[in-house]
């Protein structure tokens, strides 16, 4: 057994007025170590300057997303024994502007986010009625979508996103998806507004690398494409039966 | 929105290169599928030059026939239609991804939407051949 | 509701997507292969005129070409922006991705009513 193993880390200090480089770690390889436990290891043993997000540890909270070798993954699930022999060469999430070291600047996502209004909207609230009931049918239709952690790996995998930053991007128009399908919502068509612009969901090509890197299984580019279908057929109605209205 | 400020005021962003997709080899595959819709384009426009040639008469009809059979057309369509192939199949697979059809409450599977593609492209296929040879 | 011309161009693109799907790879073998390398008997002339007189025989093909040549337009205009990161061009481009498709379609509607 090989018990050490190279990092190859992406390092961005902007106060030095330094260029980016990669700095080499050599850390001792635990076989039952992820690439955070290792990130962990060098902050806490050999380079405190280190900056990178993280908190759960557990693939709930989203914020460890880094490139594993060239790949998006959260760098709590991906274990060291998987990338022997290594080098292994870790870099800030691809297609966002970097901060410093493996931190990026996510407020483009959070803008756009709320651009889609991710909540139940209605268009009366009755205060006396305490709950909306739903059925576990109901439920199944959107479930999927409600499963996103919100770590951005899709945004790392999509070239539309890279090419054309006003691209709303994968995630965002999926939890779309996620109120669009909720019977209790009738925001559909303030959504619609929303992504069926220039910037909107008509931009994705469905290369479906989203879908495939998404430690969620929430399956981004299916939600587009159903997005998309719908949208037409609302355009469609709204052509030829311009009186109907839609929810 | 912005790609600058933070305390230092300071920000990285890689830029993408422009052949960005030769990078990865489902960028590859990806283009690959994109460019499907040449042999597409190339093949309608070789249907409409048939239809004006059997139109013009039936020597025009024998002279095109001959000209589908020079070399540089065999070429262009053995390369169009490996990308017509490619393209039935590409779109067949991701079908299910757009549409979802449900049976009141009971959602059919996406395997049997994809597969309801193959079975529909077979028979069109066999019923377009017999009505055009026979 | 905004209006947006893109989900028009999107229905085409679909349409287009399955309906060539569907029919052109068969007639590509036939009529790109089968016939130019004689595995097949050279199909009669009266016999292909006839096939085509119906107008709704001429309808269906019109449907397959248009679509055909509106789901490349489509395509190809994206194919442009991303692979060739032309983006900045992208009026340009579309003008002349459907402009040429909807001029061959009108050739196309043509040429089939003058059959």
């Amino acid at each position: 057994m090989a018990d050490k193993i190279t990092l190859e880390v992406f390092r961005y200090r902007p106060d030095d007025n330094s260029e980016p480089s990669f700095q080499k770690y050599m850390i001792p390889l635990q076989r039952d170590w992820v690439i955070l436990d290792a990130l962990n290891y060098i902050k806490d043993h050999i380079d405190g300057t280190l900056s990178y997000r993280w908190s759960c540890r557990m693939g709930i909270c989203g914020s460890c997303g880094m490139m594993v070798n060239e790949k998006p993954v959260l760098t709590c699930a991906a274990f060291l024994e998987n990338l022997i022999p290594g080098p292994v060469r870790i870099e800030p999430l691809e297609n966002f502007p970097v901060v410093r070291d493996l931190v990026i600047d996510m407020r483009d996502f959070l803008e756009k986010l709320k651009r889609v209004k991710p909540w139940i909207i209605r268009e009366q609230e009755d205060p006396a009625i305490e709950e909306y009931k739903q059925t576990p049918d109901q439920l199944a239709d959107f479930k999927q979508y409600s499963m996103c952690i919100n770590c951005m790996l899709c945004y790392s995998a999509c070239p539309v996103y890279g090419l054309e930053p006003e691209f709303t991007g994968p995630a965002v128009i999926a939890l779309a998806q996620r109120y669009n399908m909720d019977n209790r919502d009738h925001g559909n068509s303030a959504r619609m507004d929303a992504l069926s612009d220039e910037s909107g969901m008509w931009q994705c090509t469905f290369i479906g690398d989203c879908s495939k890197v998404c430690p969620k299984k929430v399956d981004p580019a299916g939600a587009i494409q159903r997005y998309k279908v719908h949208g037409a057929n609302t355009w469609w109605k709204n052509l030829l039966l311009p009186w109907a209205k839609d929810k | 929105m912005t790609n600058t400020t933070k305390s230092s005021g300071k920000s990285y962003k890689k830029e993408m290169p422009i052949l960005w997709w030769t990078r990865r080899t489902s960028h590859i595959i990806f283009v690959m599928r994109e460019l499907t819709s040449l042999g597409v384009a190339y093949f309608a426009i070789i249907l409409l030059l048939l239809i004006g040639a059997i139109s013009q008469g039936e020597e025009s009809y024998y002279e095109f026939i001959k000209l589908m059979k020079s070399p540089i057309l065999i070429w262009l369509s053995i390369i169009s239609l490996l990308g017509l192939i490619f393209h039935s199949v590409t779109w067949f697979n991701l079908a299910p991804k757009a549409m979802v059809v449900k049976f009141g409450k009971y959602r059919i599977p996406g395997i049997v939407i994809m597969l309801s593609n193959y079975a529909g492209w077979i028979v069109i296929s066999i019923i377009v051949g017999r009505f055009l040879l026979y | 509701m905004k209006s947006h011309v893109e989900p028009f161009w999107w229905s085409l693109f679909g349409a287009g997507g399955a309906i060539s799907a569907l029919f052109l790879p068969v007639l590509s073998i036939i009529i790109g292969l089968a016939i130019p390398f004689g595995w097949i008997d050279i199909p009669s002339y009266e016999h292909i005129y006839g096939i085509f007189e119906p107008l709704s025989v001429r309808l269906v093909l019109l449907a397959i070409i248009s679509l055909s040549l509106f789901h490349w337009a489509h395509r190809f205009r994206f194919t442009l922006y991303e692979g060739l990161q032309l983006h900045r061009f992208k009026y340009i481009i579309a003008i002349l991705c459907y402009g040429s498709a909807i001029t061959i379609v009108a050739f196309a509607s043509y040429s089939l009513w003058n059959y």
